[in-house]
């Protein structure tokens, strides 16, 4: 197996009594995706951040390109292209001076004409940071992150806070740096950008890392059920339902039960027997494979956006 | 340094679109110059170099308040984490910054010199290598105290009060408004241990007394020293991330910008010529010009 690109060890962090990394290790090979999936507070933001060389972890190794990040200075940076979970600019900086400012600061540059068409800024060019939308921010982000032709692509929550059709844009755009085989590390608290972009997915929760591996792999080795969300007339007891034929686990949420069952149909048929003893009713059923949510869920207990 | 023209060409183009930075680095000088020279030139037009002398000092030692505002801004709003992932260092940003400023000043310096020839036909000005050199020290020295301040302090507030103290004194100790010969002499005392007052009091005889730098070389001396040490210290104590709080060790470290000044102040205070040069250039100022005219 080839040397990783990203080599991470026994990573901690502290900040005063919090404990933010609490001994992370993974690696990410070259023209990988990887993901860290986590909710907010997970330590997702500080992995990336020492990775990035901006902050120095407490303990433990980190190796990108070869190179210490904290340690390297400029040589490092050079190699790598971020985007910052929140980047910001000066106001009053054209799109197009942006780019070209932080182009010129690298040995190594893309085309700024190529930059600003292919992320759609060309008619944005002379307006000022300030007026352009949060949509076009972060593609400028993107393209500024890709000037220098990057070996390692560092993506700290890229869609958060965009809205729907925003976040496809940004899809689109890291599916299109996938395609070139680009090593990408991305963190985020979504489910569906985790299963649609990335390779191979590691699960962050409290500063530890609980899962890894490919999203049908974590899925899979998620007690191999099916996924069963009902939604009762009256509330039901969850001890009962666990109980039901075949059910490996069930939890209650906001006003629906999710039921995961090793097999369904039987499950099905007890379910609706126990609520026809009881009196109770069947509102609405959604049956499915388990999503990587189900697999936090699993894991820790709580939605990954609780 | 290719790093560093590239910042400072970027700090010159915010500067430009910032309306803020025109009222400040262009208006508020010509205030003062109008002011100035029209209070002092309906007394006595000898009293014009010595008050324009102030009045480049004041246009110079602007760039103290602005870099340090600026450099905190840009930290509070996150906008140096972006930097600090690019191959440049803090000490292209801070150089880039005050070569904007020195540059950005120029200008004022010319409009001034010329609104002095237009409206008040002054005709000479002393010795103009000198002031060049000390308003581009000033400049630059001043500017540097401003990183010094932006480096200890964490929040803008903290930043804006601690320049207001230090302006006040650099404003009203230090000659640049009310001539220094006028202060009382605990006052005099006291601006003795202020760049301020080294550059202003330069200034007024450069103009008005034509001195040449070897008569100011302690001053001089104790800018240049003052520039090195404030901008050493504000590279060793650059901050690029909001989340990293300037620690007590930082702030004694800051304090070691003023040492020149200290000792020049104590020199001075000891020797007592600054205080001398501040009389005769008042006595030169009161002096009752022989053809009184008012400005055309």
């Amino acid at each position: 197996m080839p040397t990783p690109i990203i080599e991470v060890q026994n990573l901690a962090k502290n900040y005063g009594a919090v404990e933010a990394l609490r001994g992370i290790s993974f690696s990410v090979q070259e023209g990988e995706v990887f993901g860290l999936l986590g909710p907010n507070g997970a330590g997702k933001t500080t992995t990336i951040e020492i990775l990035e060389g901006l902050r120095r972890p407490d303990s433990g190794l980190v190796s990108v390109c070869g190179l210490v990040p904290d340690e390297s200075g400029n040589a490092f940076k050079q190699l790598i292209g971020a985007v910052l979970q929140s980047t910001s600019l000066p106001d009053k900086i054209r799109v197009r001076e942006a780019v070209e400012l932080f182009s010129s600061f690298y040995e190594r540059r893309r085309s700024v004409d190529d930059l600003m068409k292919r992320f759609g800024l060309v008619e944005k060019s002379n307006a000022y940071y300030s007026e352009i939308s949060g949509g076009q921010k972060q593609r400028l982000a993107l393209a500024m992150a890709l000037v220098n032709e990057p070996r390692v692509i560092f993506l700290d929550e890229p869609t958060a806070g965009l809205d729907p059709q925003v976040r496809r844009e940004i899809y689109d755009i890291i599916e299109e740096l996938k395609r070139e085989k680009k090593t990408i590390l991305v963190t985020t608290h979504y489910i569906e950008e985790a299963e649609r972009l990335c390779d191979r997915v590691a699960i962050v929760d409290n500063g530890r890392l609980i899962a890894s591996g490919t999203p049908r792999e974590l899925k899979h080795n998620s007690a191999d059920t099916t996924r069963i969300e009902v939604r009762l007339a009256r509330p039901d007891d969850v001890e009962v339902l666990k109980g039901l034929e075949s059910v490996a686990d069930c939890r209650a949420f906001d006003g629906y039960y999710v039921v995961h069952s090793s097999r369904a149909p039987r499950t099905i048929v007890a379910l609706v027997k126990h609520l026809e003893a009881t009196g109770n009713e069947l509102v609405g059923m959604e049956i499915a494979t388990p999503s990587l949510e189900d697999v936090f869920i699993e894991l820790t207990g709580r939605r990954l956006r609780d | 340094m290719k790093n560093t023209i590239a910042l400072t060409i970027n700090r010159m183009q915010l500067a430009m679109r910032n309306r803020l930075f025109l009222v400040f680095s262009l208006i508020m000088p010509l205030i003062f110059f109008f002011l100035f020279l029209g209070l002092f030139a309906r007394t006595s037009r000898a009293a014009l170099l010595p008050a324009f002398g102030q009045v480049i000092g004041l246009t110079v030692m602007g760039n103290f308040w602005g870099l340090s505002v600026q450099l905190v801004t840009f930290r509070e709003q996150g906008i140096l984490r972006r930097f600090r992932l690019a191959p440049i260092g803090a000490t292209s940003m801070l150089i880039s910054s005050i070569i904007a400023n020195y540059i950005l000043t120029l200008p004022t310096l010319i409009i001034e010199f010329i609104l002095a020839i237009a409206v008040f036909h002054m005709h000479s000005f002393g010795n103009l290598f000198g002031v060049f050199i000390l308003a581009t020290l000033g400049v630059i020295s001043f500017a540097s105290l401003g990183l010094i301040i932006a480096s200890v302090t964490n929040t803008m507030q903290e930043t804006q009060i601690i320049n207001q103290i230090i302006w006040l004194g650099f404003l009203f100790l230090s000659g640049a408004t009310l001539p220094l010969a006028m202060l009382p002499n605990f006052i005099q005392t006291t601006a003795l241990f202020l760049p301020a007052t080294y550059l202003v009091n330069g200034l007024q005889r450069t103009l008005a007394q034509s001195i040449g730098l070897s008569a100011l070389f302690p001053a001089v001396l104790s800018l240049i020293g003052t520039t090195l040490i404030a901008f050493t210290v504000s590279v060793k104590l650059f901050r690029w991330d909001q989340s990293e709080k300037a620690t007590r060790t930082a702030k004694i470290w800051a304090v070691s910008a003023i040492i020149p000044f200290l000792l020049l102040g104590a020199y001075e205070a000891w020797h007592g010529q600054l205080k001398n040069d501040a009389r005769s250039v008042y006595s030169y100022m009161d002096r009752e010009s022989p053809q009184r005219e008012s400005p055309r």
